[in-house]
C-alpha cells in the first residue's frame, strides 16, 4: 500500500491545514474542514504499524510519530471526532472557531503519536492554547474569565510535564515515552500532569467549569480530545499502576452526586464525562490485556456517544437559548429528531444492550472481576446505576419530556442533524457489530459481550434503576430542577483561597501600618530627640573640644593608618 | 423532603401535572396523564419479567453475591434510590444562588 505523507508526523495534516482556513474561499470552507480529518485518517491508515518519524532537534533525538496499535486506535477515534465536530460546526460563520477547533484536534492527534516526551509536551501545550479559543469565542466576560482559569490549569499541566520530562531525562538518560514506574520525581511530575488533564479527583474542576461555558460547537470538540489524550497517555505511561484503581473508582462515583442536582445540562454532561473517565482509569490501573483493551474500547465508544450528547444539548441551546433543566421540557414536540438521537446517546452511555457502551464498559467490569477487585467492582456497579440516572434519564427526560415548558422552536439545523445522526448510527453499529471495534484494540483478546448473563443482568440493573426513577417521580421525592449552582472543589480556589488571601493582605496592611506608626515613628522621634540632645550647641558632640586631646586623637589615627598601609 | 423557598422553586412542577399545551396545538399522546401511567406500568411489567428471567438460565457470576436472585435489579433500584436521596441531602449543603460566583 502506498504510504501517504510518510515523513509528515500524524496529526500535522489537520493542524497545519487548519491554519489555512482563513484564506479558503467562503464556499469551500465547509468541504475543506471535512476533508482535513478524512485526509488525516487516510494518511494514518496508509502507514504500517511500527512506522516512525524521527528528527534530531538541537542534539536531541525526538520521535514525533510512532504508529502502533495503541496510538492508532486513539488516532483513529480522534480523527473521527474531528470529522463529526466539523460537520456539526458547519453552519458557524466564525472562522476563528474553525481554526481553533481543528488545530486543537490536530495537536491532540499528534500528541497521541508522540514517541518521546518532548514531542508530547509540545503538542500537549498546543491543545491547551488552541482549545481555550473555543471558550473565548463566546465573547462574553464570563467566558473570558472561565477561559483564563482553564488556560492556567492546562498550561500548569504542561509545565509539570516538561519539568517531569527533564527530571526523567536526568534520571534515566532517555526521553522516550514508554511505560514508567512511579518512582523518582520525574515520573511523579509526569503522572500529576496527566492526572490534571484526566480530571483526577480534586484536580477535576476545570472540566465542569470550562466545558459548559464554551460555544455550542466548541464543547463538542472539547469533550473529545483533552481528557482522552490524558487517558491515552496514562495507558502508555502508567498501565498497571495500582494507585490508579482507587483513583478511577472515586472518579466514577463522586461526580454522579453532583450530576443529579446540577441544573445546567451541559455541566451535567461534564460531570458524567468525569465519571466515564473513571472507568477508563480503573482499566489502566488493572493493567491486564483485557482491561487495557477495555479502556481503549471504552474511550472509543465514549468519544462518540459523549459527543452525541453534547451535540444534542448544544442543538437545544442553539435553538432555545438556554440549557438550564429548570427552564426546559416538552421539546420533543419541536425537536423530534434531536430527541431520538439524544436518547440513543443516553442509552449508549448507560450501556444498554445493543449499543456501544454495553460492549466496551463491560470489558473493564469483567477485567475488574477477573482480578478479584471486589470493592472496585461494586463501586463501578453503583456508578453504572448513577450513569443511568444523570445521563440516561435526566438529560433526555428533563429536556425533551417532563413538564411541557411551552417553549416551541425549530428542529436543529441540517448539518447538526447529520452529525448527530451519524454519531447515533455509530453507537448502534458498534453495539451490534462490536468485533470491528475489537479488531482495532491494542491486544488480541477474545471477548464476547453478548452472554445471556450479561444481557439479562445489565437489563435488570438499568430497568430497575429506571423503575426507581419512576417511583420517585410519582412520590414527588425526585429533587426538582432548580435555578441554582452547587459548589464543588473549585470553591477552594475560586472563593476560599482568594478570601483567605485578601484577609491575609488586609492583615499585612494593618500590620505594616501599625509597624510604621508605632515602631518606626517612635524610633524616628527618639532618634531626632536623641540627636538633638547630642548635637545641639550644648550637647556632647556640639560643645567645643580642647585642642590637646583633639590633636592627640588625630595623631593616633594617622599612626594607625600608616601602620596599616605599611603592611 | 423539605421544599426550597418559593422564590427558588421552579415555576413549573415536574411530576404528575398536565402539560400546558399552547392554543391551537393538538394534544400529544404523552400529554394525557393516563398515558404516562401506562408507560410506568409497562416499566413495572418489564422489571417483573426481568426478575423472573433469572429462573430461566444459569447465571455466570464472578462473585457469590451476584448469585442472589435478581441481584442486579435490586442493586440497581437501591443504588439509584440511595444516590438520588443522598444527592438531595447534599444539595442542602452545596446549593448556592445562581449568581454566587459572579
Amino acid at each position: 500500500m502506498i504510504e501517504l505523507f510518510p515523513d509528515l508526523p500524524v496529526g500535522y495534516l489537520v493542524m497545519l491545514g487548519a491554519l489555512l482556513i482563513p484564506v479558503v474561499p467562503r464556499r469551500l470552507v465547509g468541504p475543506y474542514m471535512l476533508a482535513l480529518p478524512v485526509l488525516g485518517l487516510v494518511q494514518l491508515w496508509s502507514l504500517p504499524l511500527g512506522h516512525t518519524v524521527d528528527l534530531s532537534l538541537a542534539g536531541l533525538e525526538i520521535q514525533p510519530t510512532r504508529v502502533d496499535r495503541l496510538s492508532r486506535i486513539f488516532g483513529t477515534i480522534f480523527h473521527m471526532a474531528a470529522l463529526l465536530g466539523a460537520l456539526y460546526a458547519l453552519h458557524v460563520k466564525d472562522r476563528l472557531q474553525h481554526v481553533a477547533a481543528l488545530v486543537y484536534a490536530g495537536s491532540a492527534i499528534a500528541a497521541a503519536f508522540a514517541g518521546d516526551l518532548i514531542s508530547l509536551f509540545i503538542n500537549w501545550e498546543l491543545t491547551a492554547i488552541s482549545s481555550v479559543f473555543l471558550i473565548w469565542a463566546r465573547r462574553t466576560e464570563r467566558a473570558y474569565t472561565v477561559g483564563l482559569r482553564y488556560l492556567v490549569i492546562q498550561v500548569l499541566s504542561g509545565v509539570l510535564l516538561l519539568a517531569g520530562a527533564i527530571s526523567w531525562y536526568a534520571e534515566t538518560g532517555s526521553l522516550a515515552f514508554e511505560r514508567m514506574e512511579l518512582s523518582g520525581i520525574g515520573s511523579w511530575l509526569i503522572f500529576l500532569s496527566f492526572g490534571i488533564k484526566a480530571a483526577f479527583p480534586f484536580l477535576h474542576n476545570w472540566l465542569q467549569d470550562a466545558y459548559p461555558e464554551a460555544t455550542v460547537t466548541g464543547t463538542v470538540f472539547l469533550s473529545a480530545f483533552t481528557t482522552k489524550l490524558a487517558i491515552y497517555a496514562l495507558c502508555r505511561g502508567f498501565a498497571g499502576t495500582e494507585l490508579l484503581i482507587p483513583i478511577g473508582a472515586t472518579m466514577t462515583a463522586f461526580p454522579i452526586f453532583f450530576a443529579v442536582i446540577e441544573n445546567d445540562m451541559r455541566r451535567v454532561l461534564a460531570y458524567s464525562l468525569n465519571n466515564q473517565l473513571g472507568y477508563m482509569v480503573v482499566g489502566i490501573g488493572i493493567g491486564t490485556e483485557m482491561s487495557i483493551n477495555g479502556t481503549a474500547a471504552h474511550a472509543f465508544a465514549h468519544i462518540i456517544y459523549k459527543a452525541l450528547l453534547f451535540m444534542s444539548m448544544g442543538a437545544v441551546l442553539h435553538r432555545v437559548g438556554t440549557i438550564k433543566a429548570a427552564e426546559l421540557g416538552g421539546l420533543y414536540k419541536s425537536m423530534p429528531l434531536t430527541t431520538v438521537f439524544c436518547m440513543i446517546g443516553a442509552l449508549a452511555i448507560s450501556a444498554f444492550p445493543f449499543l456501544s457502551g454495553f460492549v466496551s464498559k463491560s470489558m473493564i467490569m469483567t477485567a475488574a472481576a477477573d482480578e478479584h477487585y471486589t470493592i472496585t467492582f461494586v463501586v463501578l456497579l453503583f456508578a453504572s446505576a448513577g450513569v443511568c440516572d444523570h445521563s440516561g434519564i435526566k438529560i433526555p427526560f428533563f429536556t425533551f419530556f417532563a413538564h411541557d415548558s411551552g417553549k416551541r422552536c425549530k428542529e436543529a439545523p441540517i448539518n447538526m442533524l447529520l452529525a448527530m445522526g451519524t454519531a447515533a448510527a455509530l453507537c448502534v453499529l458498534i453495539g451490534i457489530f462490536p468485533d470491528y471495534l475489537y479488531a482495532l484494540l491494542p491486544h488480541d483478546v477474545a471477548y464476547n459481550a453478548y452472554t445471556v448473563t450479561h444481557v439479562v443482568t445489565q437489563l435488570q440493573l438499568l430497568m430497575f434503576a429506571g423503575l426507581a426513577f419512576g417511583v420517585m417521580m410519582r412520590a414527588g421525592i425526585y429533587p426538582p430542577e432548580l435555578n441554582a449552582v452547587n459548589i464543588d472543589f473549585d470553591w477552594t480556589y475560586r472563593r476560599a483561597i482568594p478570601a483567605l488571601w485578601s484577609q491575609l493582605r488586609t492583615g499585612l496592611v494593618v500590620a505594616d501600618q501599625t509597624f510604621r506608626r508605632d515602631y518606626l515613628a517612635r524610633t524616628a522621634s527618639l532618634l531626632v530627640s536623641g540627636s538633638r540632645e547630642t548635637y545641639s550647641p550644648k550637647g556632647r558632640m556640639g560643645e567645643p573640644w580642647a585642642t590637646g586631646p583633639s590633636s592627640l586623637i588625630a595623631a593616633v589615627l594617622l599612626g594607625a593608618f600608616l601602620l596599616l598601609y605599611y603592611f | 423532603m423539605t421544599q426550597p423557598p418559593e422564590s427558588e422553586r421552579t415555576q413549573t412542577p415536574q411530576a404528575g401535572s398536565q402539560a400546558e399545551v399552547p392554543r391551537g396545538e393538538d394534544k400529544r399522546w404523552l400529554d394525557e396523564h393516563k398515558n404516562v401511567d401506562k408507560v410506568f406500568y409497562a416499566l413495572v411489567g418489564v422489571c417483573a419479567l426481568l426478575a423472573l428471567a433469572d429462573f430461566g438460565y444459569h447465571k455466570h457470576a464472578h462473585f457469590s453475591f451476584e448469585g442472589v436472585h435478581a441481584f442486579h435489579g435490586l442493586f440497581g433500584f437501591l443504588a439509584y434510590f440511595g444516590l438520588v436521596l443522598t444527592a438531595t441531602q447534599l444539595r442542602k449543603l452545596l446549593k448556592r444562588d445562581e449568581n454566587y460566583y459572579d
